[in-house]
């Protein structure tokens, strides 16, 4: 009985390095220092209660945040392992089979647990005040698609200590990832986190066009909305529509690995190339899902710190549009050289070059907002210019690989590393971390320090050049990507050598923004007004945080910055609670339904890796119920008093 | 003001950091045939023409955003009204439109170009075959094989025919161009070509499993009469690749370079059919290849 | 639930120019009602999408056989599909007349049409189900061949969320037992039979594109 047991356990837990052992000593201390904190000051109901069961889009928002941060952290540590593995020849830092799983968890946390949550964040903090609303129009279903999110990214990084974890790139292509050459069960923690995950992703995507078609400020046209609500539109579109392509190849891959089906198996008449299709159909307009909303932020940022109108608003959502309904006729850029026609080749790369069009457009509106402004040089303006700058580039060699020829010849290198790495950190990080910084004192109340923040900026963005220049530089050396090691003699060490140090440099940038969070919280600047940087749009025309029901009475919007006009003719929103009488608000109620439905998919997900059926039945059973139960719920919103709005207002000195 | 010449030292700091990697092998700058010049002369024309919008661009914004920052009494002008402007705007479309229809024309034409032999020469065919870990080459009009090394004649358009005995993996050689990855049950055609005697590396490029960096093979380019003496070699002196040295070869391992003299005649389209050759479009691939065989143009 | 408390707490919802000056039916007239309406008609397209890539794949797949059975020998069983086929139709049908029911406030009638329509969507599941058994019995498993993994996985979707409609239809049937036609009940309901409409036409195409596909070809 012992030896089974103690030969369950050895399969059941990763073994055997000495860096897992301590990350399993590092997990339990911090769980049980969570579990302590949270005793010792009683804190467990109001974790329930405040965030669990929560379903306001403020508090949804900045747990995605929380969630991203720590992905980041992850992904982040990922990446210096492989940087510390490559910066010398030869080097047995890491083992093949380590340095395969460590390239495929940084991927996938980075793309589906880092930028959408982190892109969902901004969406739940900002959209909805944006539009001068109360919630987004489903709070429930936006609570179910954080708690499936989070479950999903659990029982993704759980692989890290149980089962092993996934080895097969974030691609994961068929027929590598089929059982008989990848039996364990780390693919089958990718399958069904991102799976979970992806559920998630698409309540989202349909809540947010619901929000921003149904939920706007009386007076609102779509043409007089906010830029960052256009592009969540569009992001969301593109959602809706590609994400059902990622649950398939997922899904039906799954049944491959579980039920032995053919899908994409070299036997049996499978077809590998199905997968592929269908992962990129699904993976390329992901990108333009991530990077849509950071142009949005961008407009906001660019407009509010130039204090001027964004420049050429139409050609602006005409842009966004334009990039989410290309973006679906892109897909096959990522195999030219997969033995497709040239005629189809030829489509796909010129396609993918149109793109630039509209992108271009973009920078230059972005530069003439500026022009006749007045520029101020705050933390997000300096991420926006680091992006602008970046992306530009990133752009450019984006086009090279557009050309068919050149990806000839540069597909898989490290050129194309360098690529979409300048796109991806270059264009959505430093566009997601712009809004951050922007919308943080809404958030929390307070501003992030400026000083540290600035030495956050340059180290990261220094390091981001010292660390993916080089790697240009690799390409045109014939480095390919997802080599572990390299033999002394390919002459590819002095730049692999520069690319580790600009790593090292990024990860001091993100330590000392974590130093800057933590000393705002205790010394940052106050937000008293609610308006900390001179906005222009309606969520800065309420209290920082905002009060639960966002706003006391609903503002009239007449012209796009509605919230700049309402200053420009001296109103307020405070007038607004003098003039009208204060009435009962109608909001959502709290549920832990969310929450439960979400850990039953998670223990669903979790009897799957290991094929335990019997602990998938009772996950999907627990899932039917709860649904059910949902089902028969009838009334699930309450009325705040009309004399507690006016307290609360009052005590927010607006009344 | 300081963070703007910091800007600039850095900027200065990684172009030196370039002219300290020239002396670095640049496979892909230093093409070796001429499908890698083909792409290269790609290459050095979409880096111009997206440079001249992109670098003046990325200036404008700097200098843009230091002539309209913040400052107490500035003499700027200041227009927070002003938003709109049709002819600029059609200007900044009109741009990018250009531009992009400039490098789509080319690329349109070269990637059919690509389709052909580079040259109106008799061509050798090698037949391409990725394992786990390893590479297979088969000579058909040669009847011998090496594995993860391979000798062609110079001067002469190759043409690669392409499959995976093993999950998806992509075949490359940077200094003569091209890449193609090889896929179970398909096969694919990849057209080479070597200007100098030389020996180049090449890569497998598509991560196939553990001990995928250890894919790289060696190309070896010689005159025509060496490499017919070098086939003459491999057939008198190197043992016969049977059936089941194949399926020894075909399990995972990380080997060595070897040679054979010959191998069983219908090895290559056993492995295209086992792996679902039926139902992939290979009759149109190898169609294309007799088409093409001999340049058109 | 006063609209004049709607209209202050949550904008632009009855303010659209669409719905002024005419009575609103029943399902619209609760805040929920038109969010949760366009929200499903959105998701309805998500799911279209879903559906069109398992139809791709079979598509592809269709004749790697792998030496096994075709589509045409699998699917000698015409009155078998067909009565799927048949069921299927009547039980959208009788949602409509649910609908209808609905629109005229009888609550006995509409109740009476949705467990009309459940009974004919577990008689089509019963029916797929015994199909599939026969398959397995045969040897025809998901293993067998690309093809039938791609029929069993296109059908066997279909064939749960016909399912899921089955038990989300009685968990709406006991709620208006229970609290009669109100806007809450009215918009489930109206949502279910979308729902079930949908299935309807995806059928049409499996039925088409699968089936009648294979024995034709």
């Amino acid at each position: 009985m012992l030896d089974r047991l103690k030969e369950f356990a050895s399969n059941f837990f990763v073994t055997g390095e000495p860096m897992i052992y301590m990350s399993d000593v590092a997990i339990v201390l911090v769980s049980l220092a969570i579990i302590f904190t949270l005793t010792y000051f009683k804190k467990w109901k109001w974790l329930w209660r405040e965030w669990i069961t929560t379903v306001d889009h403020k508090r949804i928002g900045i747990m995605y945040l929380i969630s991203a941060l720590l992905m980041l952290f992850r992904g982040g540590v990922d990446a210096l392992l492989m940087r510390t593995q490559l910066a010398l020849p030869n080097q047995h830092f890491l083992d093949a089979q380590h340095y395969n799983e460590i390239f495929t968890t940084h991927g996938t946390i980075m793309i589906l647990f880092m930028a959408m949550p982190f892109i969902f964040a901004l969406f739940n903090i900002a959209v909805p005040l944006q539009l001068g609303a109360r919630d987004v129009a489903f709070p429930y279903l936006n609570a179910i698609s954080f708690w499936m999110f989070f479950f999903g990214a659990l029982l993704f990084n759980l692989s890290f200590v149980i089962g092993g974890s996934p080895d097969g790139g974030w691609m994961s292509y068929p027929p590598l990832t089929e059982l008989p050459t990848d039996p364990g069960p780390g693919e089958n923690f990718y399958l069904l986190g991102l799976q979970i995950s992806g559920i998630g992703s698409i309540a989202t995507g349909i809540n947010f066009i619901v929000t921003i078609l149904k939920m706007r400020a009386p007076g609102m046209k779509l043409m007089k909305m906010p830029l960052f609500c256009w592009s969540v539109l569009a992001s969301c579109i593109v959602i809706i529509f590609a994400f059902p392509a990622l649950t398939i190849a997922l899904l039906l891959l799954m049944i491959d690995r579980m039920a032995g089906a053919h899908f994409f198996t070299m036997t049996g008449g499978g077809n590998p190339m199905m997968y592929i299709n269908l992962f990129w159909v699904w993976g390329h307009p992901e990108v333009y899902i991530v990077i849509l909303p950071a142009f949005g932020i961008l407009s906001e940022v660019v407009a509010t710190f130039s204090r001027k109108k964004i420049f050429g608003y139409a050609s602006m959502v005409a842009s966004l549009m334009v990039i989410s309904i290309v973006s679906y006729l892109v897909w096959a850029h990522h195999y030219f050289v997969m033995g497709a026609s040239a005629g189809v080749n030829s489509f796909f790369g010129v396609a993918s070059m149109i793109i630039g069009i509209p992108t271009g457009v973009k920078i230059f509106n972005w530069i003439f907002t500026m022009f006749r402004g007045r520029v101020r040089m705050t933390l997000p303006i300096y991420w926006t210019m680091a992006m602008i700058t970046c992306f530009a580039f990133g752009g450019m060699t984006g086009i090279m690989l557009a050309a068919v020829p050149i990806d000839y010849q540069v597909h898989n290198s490290y050129f194309l590393i360098a690529h979409f790495h300048q796109t991806l950190i270059g264009g959505v990080v430093f566009g997601l971390l712009a809004g951050l910084y922007y919308w943080w004192p809404k958030m929390f109340g307070f501003k992030l320090n400026e000083r540290l923040g600035k030495w956050a900026f340059w180290f990261f963005n220094i390091g981001f050049y010292v660390c993916f220049m080089p790697q240009y530089a690799l390409g045109f050396m014939g480095m390919t990507r997802r080599v572990y090691t390299y033999p002394a003699d390919a002459g590819w060490t002095s730049m692999n050598f520069t690319s580790t140090i600009g790593a090292y440099m990024m990860g001091v940038g993100f330590i000392f923004m974590v130093v800057q969070i933590l000393y705002s919280i205790k010394y940052g600047e106050r937000d008293l007004t609610g308006d900390p940087w001179d906005g222009r749009t309606l969520e800065w025309s309420v209290p920082s945080p905002a009060p639960e029901y966002n706003f006391a009475h609903i503002p009239e919007v007449e012209e796009r910055d509605a919230w700049w006009e309402m200053k420009q003719k001296g109103q307020s929103l405070v007038q607004l609670n003098h003039q009208k009488p204060f009435e009962p608000i109608h909001m959502p109620n709290n549920s832990g339904r969310p929450f439960i439905m979400s850990l039953f998919f998670f223990i669903a997900g979790f009897g799957l890796v290991f094929n335990w059926w019997w602990m998938g039945a009772v996950g999907l059973l627990g899932v039917a119920v709860t649904m059910v139960l949902r089902s028969q719920e009838r009334h699930d919103s309450h009325y705040i008093p009309a004399e507690e709005v006016q307290r609360s207002e009052a005590a927010l000195g607006r009344f | 003001m300081k963070t703007w010449w910091r800007k600039g030292l850095f900027l200065g700091a990684l172009g030196l950091l370039f002219l300290t990697g020239c002396s670095e092998k640049y496979p892909l700058l230093d093409p070796q045939g001429p499908v890698a010049r083909k792409e290269y002369h790609m290459l050095l024309l979409t880096t111009i023409l997206t440079g001249i919008v992109i670098v003046p661009v990325v200036i404008l914004l700097f200098v843009v955003a230091f002539r309209y920052r913040d400052r107490p009494n500035s003499k700027a002008a200041y227009k927070p009204d002003w938003h709109e402007s049709k002819w600029l705007e059609i200007i900044w479309w009109g741009i990018p439109v250009i531009i992009i229809l400039i490098i789509a024309t080319v690329t349109v034409k070269e990637t059919f170009a690509l389709q052909y032999p580079p040259e109106k020469k008799e061509p050798i065919t090698v037949e391409v075959t990725s394992l786990d870990w390893k590479w297979l080459f088969t000579y058909p009009e040669q009847g011998i094989a090496t594995v993860n090394y391979m000798n062609i004649p110079t001067d002469r358009p190759v043409k690669f025919v392409l499959t995976s005995d093993a999950p998806i993996n992509a075949f490359w050689i940077p200094s003569l161009g091209g890449m193609q990855y090889t896929m179970p049950g398909m096969a694919m055609r990849l057209w080479s070509q070597a200007d100098e005697p030389g020996t180049y590396i090449g890569k497998g490029a598509n991560f196939s499993g553990k001990h995928f960096a250890k894919m790289s093979f060696k190309v070896n380019a010689q005159s025509q009469e060496d490499f017919d003496k070098w086939v003459e070699e491999i057939k008198s002196t190197k043992p016969a690749l049977t059936n089941e040295g194949y399926a020894e070869l075909s399990k995972q391992s990380v080997v060595g370079e070897s040679a054979y003299s010959s191998y069983p005649e219908d090895l290559y389209m056993n492995i295209l059919m086992k792996n679902g050759g039926e139902y992939m479009p290979n009759h149109w691939m190898m169609m294309e290849n007799q088409k093409t065989a001999q340049p058109t143009k | 639930m006063s609209t004049a408390i709607h209209k202050s707490s949550h904008g632009s919802v009855h303010e659209s120019p669409k719905y002024k000056g005419k009575v609103l039916p029943l399902e619209y007239t609760s805040h929920e009602g038109p969010l949760n309406i366009l929200g499903f008609w959105i998701f309805l397209a998500t799911d279209l999408i879903l559906f069109g890539c398992l139809f791709a794949t079979y598509f592809v797949l269709r004749t790697h056989v792998d030496g096994g059975v075709t589509d045409k020998e699998l699917f000698d069983n015409i009155t078998s599909f067909t009565a799927e086929t048949v069921i299927l139709l009547t039980s959208s049908f009788t949602s409509s007349l649910a609908i209808f029911a609905m629109r005229n406030n009888n609550k006995k009638r509409l109740i009476g049409w949705l467990i009309v329509t459940v009974i004919l969507g577990l008689s089509f599941v019963g029916l797929e189900l015994r199909e599939f058994i026969e398959y397995y019995h045969e040897g025809y498993t998901m293993s067998r061949s690309a093809f039938l993994s791609g029929f069993f996985t296109l059908v066997g979707t279909h064939g749960c969320h016909v399912s899921l409609g089955i038990i989300w239809m009685i968990s709406i049937i006991t709620q208006i037992a229970r609290y009669g036609i109100d806007a809450i009940n009215a918009r489930k309901t109206f949502i279910i039979s979308l729902y079930w409409h949908f299935l309807d036409i995806v059928w049409v195409f499996i039925f088409s594109v699968v089936y009648l596909t294979g024995v034709v070809s």
